[in-house]
């Protein structure tokens, strides 16, 4: 999923200075798994924006609705059910992507991030996200054990480890894993300890985002 | 500045039984504050945050929860939860600006107990120092 956090109150009462109605709009995606920015977490953030302006000596009008996702078109056209409520700005608590999206779509909507995009990651313990994947493009994880050295690796090693790699941990944290270490035990316990000898080529970063903005397109669904 | 502060306490079923003793009044006559809007839920677990900041949102200079102690609670978990909540709330009202200590967290034996009272008066004198709730607009 994608992981988020929301942003600093001030930063989101500074966006909205100026407004007299808008639209706290949630996304029943990843956000609302992680606990970012789904219904519940929009309810908060309207309940803050209310106070935060309170505090300031103004009010404002906060309405609270949720989208069951914001990165599909057939779902931003949604959004049409709000039009007569004449709010002057959505603050958007999906991810970045959501965001885009109501910004290409939605042409006289002014929208507002309420939260900062982090990664793509999972659910580690409750209560507590970490990063797994780059999105890199050229996935490597058929050769590493099935963990990402581009996510998980501080210096996205190819052939790793590096000389920073002590029992296991990473030098820039004893709290982070070695990725490296832990791939090693792995194709280690399947017998594939030898493919750690190959070394990987010098790696093309185009398809990372390196070669600008991506698009994936399948002519087997396009219509 | 002296004022009478409003004061919002979601107190759960079992730490709150002294609301009940004759007939409501055995609170008033032992000096619980007056200013004590009492809220009874059934487990403070099940407190949101939006319910806290509702609180603050209707008018309340201060906010505060009484729930099971934590190593005892009836339904295990709950008043850790509440605290968490409580915790979460802090570090919002601290972001808007404003002081943290106006939400707060007991967790105070089931029953009849003094503490109850005692910890009703020390969130009244924190309050009346604090002043009125920023958020009076």
């Amino acid at each position: 999923m994608i992981v988020a956090e929301r942003k600093p109150m001030a930063e989101i009462i500074e966006m909205v200075q100026d407004c007299k109605k808008v639209l706290v709009l949630a996304c029943r995606g990843c956000v609302t798994v992680c606990s970012a920015g789904g219904e519940r977490e929009a309810e908060i953030l309207s309940s803050l924006i209310r106070l935060g302006m309170k505090k300031g000596g103004k009010s404002i009008e906060v309405v609270t609705a949720s989208l069951v996702r914001q990165c599909d078109r057939e779902y931003i056209d949604e959004m049409d059910q709000f039009e007569d409520d004449g709010y002057d700005a959505v603050v958007s608590t999906a991810c970045g992507v959501g965001v885009n999206f109501i910004s290409n779509l939605r042409k006289d909507t002014m929208v507002y991030p309420a939260l900062n995009t982090s990664f793509m990651g999972g659910s580690a313990e409750q209560g507590e996200w970490t990063e797994q994947c780059a999105g890199c493009g050229d996935c490597v994880l058929h050769l590493t054990g099935g963990l990402c050295p581009v996510a998980r690796c501080a210096k996205s090693l190819m052939n790793g480890p590096c000389g920073g790699s002590v029992d296991g941990t990473c030098e820039i944290h004893s709290d982070v894993e070695c990725v490296w270490q832990s791939i090693y035990d792995r194709l280690g316990s399947f017998g594939k300890s030898a493919q750690m000898e190959v070394i990987a080529p010098i790696r093309d970063w185009s398809a990372a985002g390196h070669g600008g903005p991506r698009k994936v397109v399948r002519d087997d669904l396009t219509v | 500045m002296s004022f009478d502060p409003a004061i919002t306490l979601f107190s759960c079923h079992y730490t709150s039984q002294q609301s009940c003793a004759e007939e409501g009044k055995e609170l008033e006559r032992l000096g619980f504050p007056a200013g004590i809007n009492l809220v009874r839920v059934a487990c403070t677990g099940k407190l949101q945050v939006t319910t806290l900041l509702k609180a603050f949102e209707d008018g309340a200079d201060g906010v505060y929860v009484v729930g099971c102690p934590e190593d005892g609670c009836h339904n295990v978990k709950g008043s850790i939860r509440a605290a968490k909540r409580v915790a979460a709330v802090r570090e919002a009202l601290v972001e808007l600006g404003v002081e943290g200590e106006r939400v707060e967290m007991y967790h105070l034996p089931r029953g009849l107990h003094p503490e109850f009272v005692e910890k009703g008066k020390e969130m009244d004198s924190r309050i009346r120092e604090l002043g009125p709730s920023p958020f009076q607009g």
